[in-house]
This record gives structure tokens, sequence and C-alpha cells, in this order.
């Protein structure tokens, strides 16, 4: 076999040497910038040559051209030249002209058109070379024009010519087709003759053209369907034909044939019964039948088995099928275990069974070296996970987390979580399983994580001191990943009173002082790993301990105090409320800092826990003279509450008067403001009142008094019966949603004792849709230096009630 | 197939062939997209990859990289039966090819490739009638060359003679 070179007749003189040898050169160049120079000068002489008349080197100097465009350097200038060697009558010129074609020209190029004539007139050159030059640049980079002006040349070769020319007609009207779909209708009748030719070259052609006009052509789909007794036949000859050396490959006959023509059988069987039956038996055939030792037999089963799974197979193939990709899972060759993967993942859902039988070998392909197999391990664990096998699946699952790449981390964190959230046996192996996910992988997992587990952590309210002993544990061990110590925290804060009374049904309790647990949120206020978000969590926690423990409220009261000046604006803000909490409100600390109820979630609270359940905890002080903050007491009685609100999810409506909480060392100029919005109400004739409340020598009337067809002001009167004032009285009230609530300041806070004075307040309420007008009052009070605290219904109002 | 491509470790590239119109930009970001992923794959990686919406198959044959984009109902496996045959063809026409064959000998490697595959498909499933078809057009291409040669040579004698 020649090496390329120049015959020796023409020795010294071949300008084939030129080429090689500009080609030795630039690659001698030891900079970019001598290369450049190198290629400067060569192609200016290639220019200068091109401008001259025929001297015979013309095809070598268009090659030198493309040797340079190759390389990335310009070569816009030899697109002429191109189309002058095309219509040259030397083989030669031709050959290096079409090459040129193809590489510099594409559909875009004006010059592309030119060229169209020279294809036409070579399509019907006496020499096959020449008709095989134009057709490979027509399938090439032929445009739409040009298909339809060449289509029906292409048809007639497709007809008409020996088997070479045949084979290079099919895939080059497969390349029009695409370019002009409507051109399909006119190969379709050759392309159906053409299955009966023996040539392997040309059958390959055939079928290639008939599948593309199936894809593009129901119709011709239609029509192609009859050919499929046809097509079996063909396959059946391969498949058991004897050794073929002209077409054998690692001992399959022919197998780019046998996978174009399976290919094609999937498509006309799909959603076809009739189809799908005629070609059973066959593709149980090259199943059972194909040795898949090697690429070549693997490549035939591989195509068999997406046959077998898109066309309407009877369930026993189906199971063969699935058994091969089985087979291929456990097969050496990395390709296959990848591809068998790919396969299984298109059909998990439809054949979920089946592909969990396999479920032990997938789990295994987690620990492979490769990553793509790696990956496509992953996709398929997590489509197989069930309620059945959701224990073991997730210990590989974790165990693949702890040493997965970087890459997957996140992907297979919310992939666990998906499932634990749909198959979680229960919620003691939830929590453990997520926090198992935190632990190994906590900085790659969705934002969403935090508050979704809080809310599950509410939920399971056996496992509150199981939970806070697990994350104080997991928290003193390591506080560098943000999502867990944030869970930790708050955990703490909300159920510290649990991990400190020392001792626990579900697990080994620790034996903590306040001290402790302190240290272990100052740690993480004052930790440079903690982010801001972070250290708000253990801050809110912090203030949260002041009402569970008992011995160290100081510390805390300290703690608070020094963020009060905190650089971060968010600290600081919550630092000052807490100390304010302290402060002026410390009375109402207990409510405001209690336990917190079951999160619903879908309720709005939970998108956003931590800021959420601050908001419904923290209060702000400078809102505190408007609103009554109606805290959420325990979850029973908020419950309650809300049913006679109508079972609304939402927190008690705060109202939006000048309310209750102007107690205490009250302001003058407040007292002031008060008195000025009381002085617009007229008096009215003292209405009968009625005992709404009567507890510790505590009575509580309640007057009431309409004043518009929708208004109604109420007074409520407590009076004291003991021998000792009754102090930090706070009067609240809830009604219907519709109804609107205005609570005035009360007279006071401290009702005298033996009867010698009360306490008023004036409530008024709206009630513009008039509905069935009912009131909770909730009193809470001092006496005896006891906190009492009760909440009293009232159904009915002494006079006119609507 | 869209596209087929063959570049070196450096990632020098030395054929490229595009079966579907790609403008110019966009086919030196793909060539760059591919020698980037081929050539940073671990040494016993699987063969296949995803870019885009595209099937990547590539295999290392000494010091070339052999790299096609499939589309996504085409055959992996066989695709890399197809790059095989292609190595086997170059091997059988310059006798234990090497990349500097392709490199000194470029138009000869695409004239073999277009008798292999034509608008992306494969043409001819026989080894030998390729072979010999390649074999044919180069000694048109000689008889033809020689024949232009040896009417230069011959008008050059006359041109002295005269």
């Amino acid at each position: 076999m020649t090496r390329g070179n120049a015959s020796a007749f023409t020795g010294a003189m071949s300008p084939s040497v030129r080429l090689q040898e500009m080609i030795r050169v630039i690659r001698g160049a030891r900079t970019q910038g001598e290369e450049r120079g190198v290629i400067q000068r060569e192609c200016a002489a290639i220019r200068a040559q091109f401008r001259q008349a025929d001297n015979g080197t013309r095809s070598h100097n268009l090659a030198k051209l493309l040797y340079v465009h190759m390389l990335g350097y310009p070569a816009h200038f030899g697109q002429m030249e191109c189309v002058r060697l095309i219509a040259s009558p030397r083989y030669n010129e031709k050959r290096v002209g079409y090459l040129g074609a193809m590489m510099l020209l594409d559909e875009k190029q004006d010059a592309s058109l030119l060229i169209t004539n020279s294809i036409k007139n070579d399509l019907s050159h006496s020499s096959q070379y020449v008709q095989s030059l134009a057709l490979c640049t027509l399938g090439c980079m032929g445009s739409a024009e040009m298909c339809r002006d060449l289509a029906p040349e292409i048809d007639r070769l497709l007809r008409a010519s020996n088997s070479y020319i045949k084979k290079k007609a099919a895939l080059c009207a497969v390349h029009i087709v695409r370019k002009v779909p409507e051109l399909g209708e006119l190969f379709t009748p050759a392309s159906r003759s053409l299955l009966s030719e023996k040539n392997h070259g040309v059958l390959h052609g055939a079928v290639v053209l008939i599948t593309e006009l199936c894809e593009r052509n129901p119709d011709t789909l239609e029509q192609f369907r009859k050919a499929v007794p046809e097509l079996v036949q063909i396959m059946k000859g391969l498949v058991m034909s004897g050794y073929s050396p002209e077409h054998n490959v690692a001992g399959i006959s022919d197998p780019f044939l046998q996978v174009r023509i399976l290919r094609l059988l999937r498509i006309l069987g799909r959603n076809n019964d009739t189809a799908s039956d005629a070609m059973n038996d066959l593709l149980a055939q090259v199943a059972t039948n194909t040795d898949s030792s090697k690429t070549a037999g693997s490549a035939v089963l591989y195509e068999t088995v997406l046959t077998v799974m898109d066309i309407k197979s009877e369930s026993g193939l189906r199971v063969l099928a699935v058994n091969i990709l089985g087979r291929f899972l456990l097969n050496n060759d990395r390709n296959i275990r990848y591809i068998s993967m790919t396969s299984l993942q298109k059909i998990v859902q439809t054949d979920h069974n089946a592909v969990q039988r396999h479920r032990g070998t997938i789990v295994d392909c987690l620990k492979d070296q490769d990553a793509s197999v790696k990956r496509r391990a992953l996709e398929l664990s997590l489509a197989l996970v069930s309620a059945v096998n959701i224990r073991s699946l997730m210990k590989e699952l974790l165990l693949f987390l702890s040493s997965c790449p970087p890459e997957l981390r996140a992907h297979t964190t919310s992939g666990i979580f998906n499932a634990a959230e749909r198959y979680a046996p229960s919620q003691r192996w939830h929590i453990d399983t997520i926090l198992h996910v935190l632990t190994t992988a906590g900085g790659d997992v969705r934002d969403e994580t935090v508050p979704n587990l809080i809310q599950l952590i509410t939920t399971a309210t056996e496992l509150h001191c199981y939970t806070v002993h697990k994350l104080y544990r997991a928290l003193i061990t390591d506080i560098s990943v943000q999502s867990l110590v944030q869970v930790a925290c708050w955990c703490i804060g909300e159920y510290g009173d649990l991990l400190l009374r020392g001792e626990c049904e579900e697990t080994e309790p620790v034996q903590v002082a306040e001290d402790d647990v302190l240290d272990a949120l100052e740690m993480v206020l004052q930790s440079h790993m903690s982010s801001p978000a972070t250290r708000g969590f253990a801050l809110t926690a912090t203030m949260k301990l002041s009402t569970r423990i008992t011995h160290n409220v100081d510390r805390i009261r300290s703690i608070v105090s020094i963020y009060g000046s905190c650089i971060d604006v968010e600290l600081q803000q919550r630092a000052v409320e807490y100390n304010a909490l302290f402060k002026k409100y410390d009375h109402m600390r207990a409510a405001v800092l209690e336990r917190m109820p079951v999160i619903d979630k879908s309720s709005p609270g939970h998108t956003n826990g931590e800021s959420a359940g601050g908001s419904i905890k923290e209060m702000e002080p400078t809102k505190l003279t408007q609103e009554v903050v109606l805290p959420q007491g325990p979850a029973n009685q908020v419950c309650d509450l809300l049913d006679l609100l109508g079972g609304s999810g939402e927190p008690l409506q705060p109202s939006p008067a000048l309310s209750t909480t102007a107690l205490g060392p009250v302001s003058s100029t407040a007292g002031g403001d008060l008195l000025d919005l009381l002085g617009g109400l007229d008096v009215t004739p003292v209405p009968p009142s009625v005992i709404v409340y009567e507890k510790n020598g505590m009575t509580l009337k309640l007057q009431t008094d309409k004043q518009t067809d929708t208004g109604m002001t109420i007074t409520l009167t407590a009076t004291n019966s003991t021998d000792r004032d009754i102090t930090s009285l706070t009067l609240q009230a809830a009604v219907p949603k519709s109804v609107q609530l205005q609570m005035k300041a009360p007279s006071g806070d401290v009702i005298p004792a033996h009867g010698l004075g009360q306490v008023t307040q004036t409530v008024l309420l709206n009630n513009p849709n008039m509905v069935s007008l009912k009131m909770r009052v909730r009193v809470c009070y001092t006496s005896q230096d006891f906190v009492c605290q009760d909440t009293v219904q009232i159904d009915s109002f002494p006079s006119p009630a609507w | 197939m869209h596209f087929l491509l063959l570049f070196s470790r450096q990632g020098k590239l030395r054929l490229q062939k595009w079966f579907t119109p790609v403008p110019e930009r966009e086919k030196k970001k793909i060539v760059r997209d591919m020698t980037t992923m081929v050539l940073g794959r671990k040494p016993r990686s699987c063969n296949f990859l995803h870019w885009k919406d595209l099937k990547i198959v590539y295999k290392k044959y000494a010091s070339l990289y052999f790299c096609c984009g499939l589309d996504a109902e085409e055959n992996e496996l066989l695709a890399l039966e197809v790059l095989h045959r292609y190595v086997e063809l170059l091997d059988k026409y310059f006798g234990n090819v090497c990349e500097l064959d392709i490199i000194f000998n470029f138009e000869k490697a695409y004239f073999i490739l277009d008798e292999f595959l034509l608008g992306g498909e494969v043409q001819e499933t026989s080894k030998q009638v390729l072979s010999r078809s390649i074999e044919a057009s180069d000694m048109l291409q000689e008889v033809c060359f020689g024949r232009s040669c040896l009417l230069s040579v011959l008008s050059i004698i006359f041109s002295v003679v005269l």
C-alpha cells in the first residue's frame, strides 16, 4: 500500500512532498509566533499560486491550505479555488476540491451554490469514483436548495446503478430528507425495493433511509409496517448464518446492519400489536443466541433490549430483556454496566418489579470506581426506593454519602430526604436519618432542610427528649456544620429542660449542668465558624432557656445584654428586644417563651422556620404599646381558641388598639394619650352587668352597651375581696374573625384588697357581619404570691346581644 | 452521528468531520469542550459521556483520541465499533498507523473516512470492500496525476527542444 506520496515517476517534482515539507516546517516552529510567521508566508505563496494559471499544483496548494485551516487559521480565500477544482476534469483535483468544499464551505456560504452544477454533472459521470465524490459532498454539506435541485438525480441513482453507488445514494437521500422532509415521498418507492438487495452496504443504506422516512411521516410508517416480515427474514438470515468472513465482527455477522434493522423494527412495532407480534419470535431468538462476550455482540443485545421494551412485546420477552440488562450489570466491561443502568433507568417506572430484582447489583455499583457509573447507580437506587426496602436501601445510601464524589453530594442528600419523607417507617428513624445526613454532609443540603427538620421534630412529640439529647451530643462534638448547629440550637432552646432533667427513655441521658448547656450555646455564638443566621439561632435559644432553667438566668441576662451592642444588626436587634423582655416585660417572658405548638407543614410560619418562629415569639418593643400580644399558649388552649374563631390556623389577631401592655410604670404622657382616646366615647346610662368570672377572691363583671347597630361597648370590671392586693392584672380578649376588637387601656393593674377599689377596662366591638357574638377573655393576675391565669368564655351578653 | 474528532494527548486537533451544519465559532467551542472533557477523564473510566443533549463516545488509540457525538437514539456500543472499524481501515492503509501518518497524510485520512461514513452513517459494512474501493480511488488518482505530470514534463521537454 502506498504511503500517499506521488509515484516515483515524478520524483522530486512531486508537490505532495512540498505539502509534507510544509507540515514539517510548521511543526518545527518552536513558538506560536514562529508558527504564525511560517503560515503567513505559506498562505501568501498559496494565494499567489491560486491567482496563476493552471500549473498542476493547484490541488496540493489547496491541500496545504486545508492543513492550515485545521490548525485554526482563516482560509476563506480558498473557497473559490474549491469551486474551480471541483469543476476540473482531473480526478485528483476534484478529490481535493470536494474535500475543500466539505471543509471550507457550508450551506451558509454563497459559494456553496456555485458547486451545485458541478455536482449535478458529476452525479452522472462515467467514473463511479467521481459520482461517489459528488454524492459524498452533497450528503455532507448540501443545503436545502441544493437538495431540492438534485433530489430527482438521487432518486434515479437509487433505482438504476451499481451497488457502490446505490448505497451512497441511499445515505445521500437520508441527508436530503433531513434537510427537506417533504422530499421523503419521492424516495419512498425506491427505498421499498432496495430491501430486496443482497448487498449489505445497500441494505444498510436502505434500512437507514426507511428509518428516516418512517420517523418523519406517519403514513410512510404505516406503509412500511407491511415490510416487517421481510425485515424479520433478513435479520434471521444474519443471526443464523454461519461464519461470513466479509461481515464478521467478533463472531457476529454484520453487527452494524443488525443494529439498524432492530432499530427500524422498534419504530415499526411501537404502539402496534400486529407488528410487535410478528417480530416477537425473532427478538427472542436474537436475545438468546447472541454472544455478548465482545462489544459487537453486546451492541446487538443492547439494541434488542431497547426494542423489546419499546414495542408491545409479551411479558415473557420483557422479563428476558430485563434479565439481559441484569446480566450486563455484572459484566466486567464498565461501558456495558453503564448502558445497562441507563436502560434500566428508562424502564424503572414501567417495569418496576422487574428492575427491583436487580437492586442488589445496582446498589453494588454505587461502589464502582467510575464517576459516571456511580451517578447512574445513584439515580437508579433512588428510583427503586420503596416502603419495603427503605431501611436496607437507606443504609447503603448513607454509606455511599460518606464516600461519594463531591459533585454528587447535593443530589444524594436531596434524594435521601425525599425518600425518607415518603417512606419513613417511624419518626425516630426519620429523625435519625436526617441527623446522619447532616453530620456527614451538612454542607450540601438544601436550605429548606433546617425548617423541615424542625417541623418534623415538633411533630414527634414523644421523641423530644431523645432528639434534644442526640442534637446536644452532636453540637458539642462539632459546630462547623451550620445546618446541624442551627437545628441543635433550636432544639436546645426549646427542649432544654428535658436535657437538664437528666433522664431519657430512648437513649443514654447526658448529665449536664445548666452551665454546660449555656457554654455550648455561647461557643456557637462566639465561634468564627458560625454564620450570622446560626448565631441568631443560638441567641434565641439562649433566651428561651431563661424560662427553662432555674439558676443561671443572670448569666443569660448578661449574654443578652452583651449582644445588645453587637455589630451584626440582626443580633443586635434581637438582643435589645430580649433585654426589654427581661426589664420591662418580665411578666410576659414566660408566656412569650413558652413551648411552641406543633408546626403545621403548610402554615405560613413553616416555610422559614426560624424567622417565623422568632416572629411568633418575639415582640417588637416599639409596637408593644399598640398591640395586644397574644402569645402562643400551650397547644390545647390555642386549639380551643382557634375552634372558637372558626378553626383557623392563624394566631390570634392582635388587637390594633392601645392595650393591656401599658401596665406597670406607664409614663404620664402615654397615659395622657390613652385618656385622649377614651375621651371620644359617649357615656351611656349604666346597663346591667353579669359576673363572668369569680375565683380566688377575684371577680370580673361584664357590662354591655350597644352604641350603634353593629358596634358595642363592653366594660370589664374587676374587684378583689381578698385581704391582699391583686397585682399584675392583665386582661386579653378574643372574638370571632369578622368581629373587630379594640381594647382600651385598663384603669390600672392593681386591684385593692377588701373590695376597696376596682379595675375597669373598656372593650369596643364592631360586628359588621352581624355574626353570633362570642368572646373569650383571659385573665392573668398575681394573688397571694401565686400567678393565676384563666380563660373565660362568654357566650351571651347581658343586654342587647345579636 | 453529529461530528467526529481526532485529537492528540495535548489537545491538538488532527481531524474534524462535521455531519451537521455548525457555525465556525460553534465548531471551535465544541472542539474545546470535547478536548477538555475527554482529556480530563481518568484512565479506566467508561467511554461514554453526556454533553448537552448529545451522547459522547470516545476511545483512545495510542496517542490519539477518537471522539464522536451521537443523538439520543443512537447505540453507543455500536459507535465504539464504528470508531474501531475506522482505526482498522487506517491501519490497513498505512500499515501500523501512527499519529504521524495521520498528521502528514491528513487528506488521505479524510478520503478513507469519506469512503466509510456518509452523512454520519455507515456506508459499507465490509472491511474488504472498503479497502478495495480506497485502493481503486488511489489508483485513479495516481493515474490522473501521473498523466498530468507526464503532460507537464513533456511540455517542458518540448519547450526546451523547440
